[in-house]
């Protein structure tokens, strides 16, 4: 095989890799190309070690990277190979659900939110009016776009009143409450050293992180599309935020609600909550949370909010434990319940009187008038 | 440059570190490169003693920087040393200098403090710089360590820049508990490590434990290999198996299916957390010591 050909097949191998979701380029190659030449003999085995340190980003990639090395250089079931790399590094998408429903479903799905841009400017704490007849309504016969709308903003609002906590790093400001003895030596050197102007540091505040887990089962049904559009505000907006969708298994959903075209991040979440209207296992998808998902989302500034009635078929014991597990790694964990706005409510179910005693801020979420009550008890956290 | 990492292995064989090859080979791109490293996996599975093995076998120093929360450009690249400069000031006030030479008096070399980046720069022979547990610092410093990691330059007002005498190995460990930008991934080399196979987990425990009886050593793995297989909050990693080890040489254990409830109370060894050990009560662990005795 002469050099120009060796060439060429090591660049279709960086085509291969791109397909399958690896981040090369053109720096890359040209860096395994060099790296390659250095040494005139190279073992297959040597280069493949070489080709995965240099290529691989995450522990993903380089767990699939001997399968793609092998299928691309020495042509083992490389059909195969591709087909399945391709699903393994992309992002569970809620795509897929769309095949599984009629076009039709899809459709009747769509919770319009075209015309639901959240304010830009945060006006104050807000405040349910009386006025506002629409606001009170049961979210269940929740269906205009403008009520949508009202939901977003809602959120938006919320978002703001969780999103800034203290930090632990100090950053200059005039009336900060310690002294930044650099600045203020540098600043009285024409004093002498003698410190007459003070230069002071303070904690900014640094964005919280969001973390948002919607139960989306046939007992939430009638809430859930209200909710989602509501999750949309809370994420769509905001750099650090991470939402999942649960019934009887987790899905993480940020990705489609990051979509561009809000009505089309929607639909597609719609009918990710209505292709599911079954039971509900809480412990066990909290259980895939902590597993795979807590590590890297969670953090010491991390607020967690489970929007559920609590109605579980896994055994409260199983969702002690779990949500032990969860309280141990977030900040703070919010959990807003719609039945709690029934009149005569009370958290009855096994699962929600187990829960209880790791919620911070255990809420009612029935209607926009008791989300909105909500800015300030979320702030307080 | 070589590829071949042979020769690399071997020597870190030699101080008592079991590298398998790719991670051998990460090294040696490594160094061939100039490329930092980041190495992620479980804890306990080895990441922060690469960076100690290699400075050994290069005989070289090594140079840590542990990052936490609130980490910042003080704590690790260079701070002024006020008390000294305010000192200074005090004591040069009656002499007839002008401001500008104190100025330039107390701005000098003789007051700054070292951290750790800039130690790793000014060395004279390349050390090896770990920066350990890099998802524990926030984003805005892993901003700037990239900048670092780019030039291997660093810019101090008053003095003006300090360039690399010698480029530092770069070592980066990460134990997943926030996800790293991509930036940085693309300026890194990757590896992965694995809890260790059997056969490498054994070469270990030899190499560490030099005095240990080759067949406790063979139950020990053997043991440790099906506990990780628990599903157990904490798995444990190389340093727990060491330790059990360790321990139960020194509570004269031959074997371990002789003395159940003396191996059971060491277990702690293993175990770290409260739900672990009650995951593995008398009766799990004598299945587990009569699988692999």
């Amino acid at each position: 095989m002469g050099r120009g050909s060796a060439v060429a097949r090591l660049s279709g191998f960086m085509t291969h890799l791109r397909r399958n979701g690896f981040a090369v380029g053109p720096g890359e190659t040209e860096l395994v190309l060099s790296t390659l030449a250095a040494d005139e003999f190279v073992l297959a085995t040597a280069a493949r070690l070489a080709l995965k340190t240099l290529l691989s980003g995450n522990r993903e990639q380089w767990a699939g990277f001997d399968k793609l090395f092998d299928a691309y250089w020495f042509g083992h079931d490389r059909k195969l190979v591709e087909g399945a790399g391709a699903q393994a590094y992309t992002h569970p998408r809620p795509d897929i659900w769309i095949k599984v429903l009629p076009p039709d479903e899809t459709a009747r799905a769509v919770g319009r939110t075209g015309n639901g841009e959240a304010p830009e400017e945060y006006g104050g704490p807000l405040i349910a009016s009386p006025s506002d007849a629409l606001s009170r309504a049961d979210l269940r016969t929740l269906v205009t776009p403008d009520e949508v709308a009202e939901a977003e903003q809602i959120a938006d609002r919320l978002a703001r009143a969780i999103r800034y906590r203290l930090s632990r790093r100090r950053i200059p400001l005039r009336r900060g409450e310690v002294i930044d003895l650099r600045r203020t030596i540098r600043r009285n050197l024409s004093h002498g050293g003698e410190p007459l102007e003070l230069r002071r540091k303070h904690r900014p505040e640094r964005p919280v992180k969001l973390v948002v887990l919607l139960d989306v089962s046939g007992s939430m049904k009638l809430y859930s599309r209200y909710f989602l559009n509501f999750v949309h505000g809370l994420v769509a907006q905001w750099l650090q935020a991470d939402a999942f969708l649960f019934h009887t298994r987790l899905v993480r959903i940020s990705d489609a609600l990051r979509d561009r075209d809000p009505s089309r991040a929607m639909e597609r979440l719609s009918v990710i909550a209505e292709g599911f209207g079954g039971g509900t296992r809480i412990a066990t998808s909290l259980k895939t949370f902590n597993d795979r998902y807590a590590k890297e989302t969670l953090n010491t500034r991390s607020v967690v909010i489970v929007m559920s009635d609590g109605y579980d078929t896994d055994s409260p014991e199983a969702l002690a434990v779990e949500l032990r597990r969860l309280k141990q790694r977030a900040r703070r964990l919010v959990w807003l319940n719609p039945l709690l706005g029934w009149k005569d409510y009370a958290p009855v179910a096994r699962a929600m009187a187990v829960a209880l005693d790791y919620i911070d801020c255990f809420a009612t979420a029935h209607s926009l008038a008791s989300l909105a009550l909500l800015e300030d008890e979320l702030a307080r956290l | 440059m070589t590829l071949d990492y042979k020769p690399l292995q071997q020597e870190l064989a030699e101080v008592g570190y079991i590298a398998d090859d790719a991670l051998a080979m990460a090294l040696c791109l490594t160094m061939g490169l100039g490329r930092p490293l980041l190495v992620e996996g479980e804890a306990g599975v080895g990441k922060t003693e690469v960076a100690n093995a290699l400075a050994q076998a290069l005989k070289t120093r090594l140079i840590r920087v542990q990052c936490y929360e609130g980490l910042d450009a003080n704590a690790t690249i260079y701070e002024w040393n006020y008390q000294r400069q305010l000192l200074a000031i005090r004591a040069h006030e009656r002499d007839a200098v002008s401001s500008d030479a104190i100025e330039r008096h107390i701005f000098s070399e003789d007051y700054l403090l070292r951290r750790p980046l800039l130690e790793a720069i000014s060395q004279p022979t390349p050390p090896v710089l770990l920066i350990d547990e890099i998802d524990r610092a926030d984003e805005e410093f892993e901003a700037f360590l990239l900048e670092i990691l780019s030039d291997f330059q660093i810019t101090i007002p008053e003095l003006g820049t300090i360039r690399a005498r010698s480029i530092p190995h770069v070592i980066l460990t990460s134990n997943g508990t926030r996800a790293l930008s991509d930036a940085l991934r693309r300026r890194c080399l990757y590896s992965y490590v694995d809890f260790p196979d059997e056969r490498k987990e054994l070469v270990i425990v030899s190499a560490r434990l030099p005095g240990i009886d080759q067949r406790l050593a063979e139950q020990v793995v053997r043991f440790v290999q099906l506990v990780r297989r628990e599903g157990l909050e904490k798995t444990p990693g190389i340093a727990e198996t060491l330790d059990w080890a360790r321990a139960l040489v020194g509570l004269d254990i031959g074997s371990i299916n002789k003395d159940p409830a003396t191996v059971q109370a060491s277990l702690i060894c293993l175990l770290k957390t409260e739900a672990d050990l009650k995951r593995v009560p008398a009766a799990v662990a004598a299945r587990l010591i009569g699988k692999v005795t």
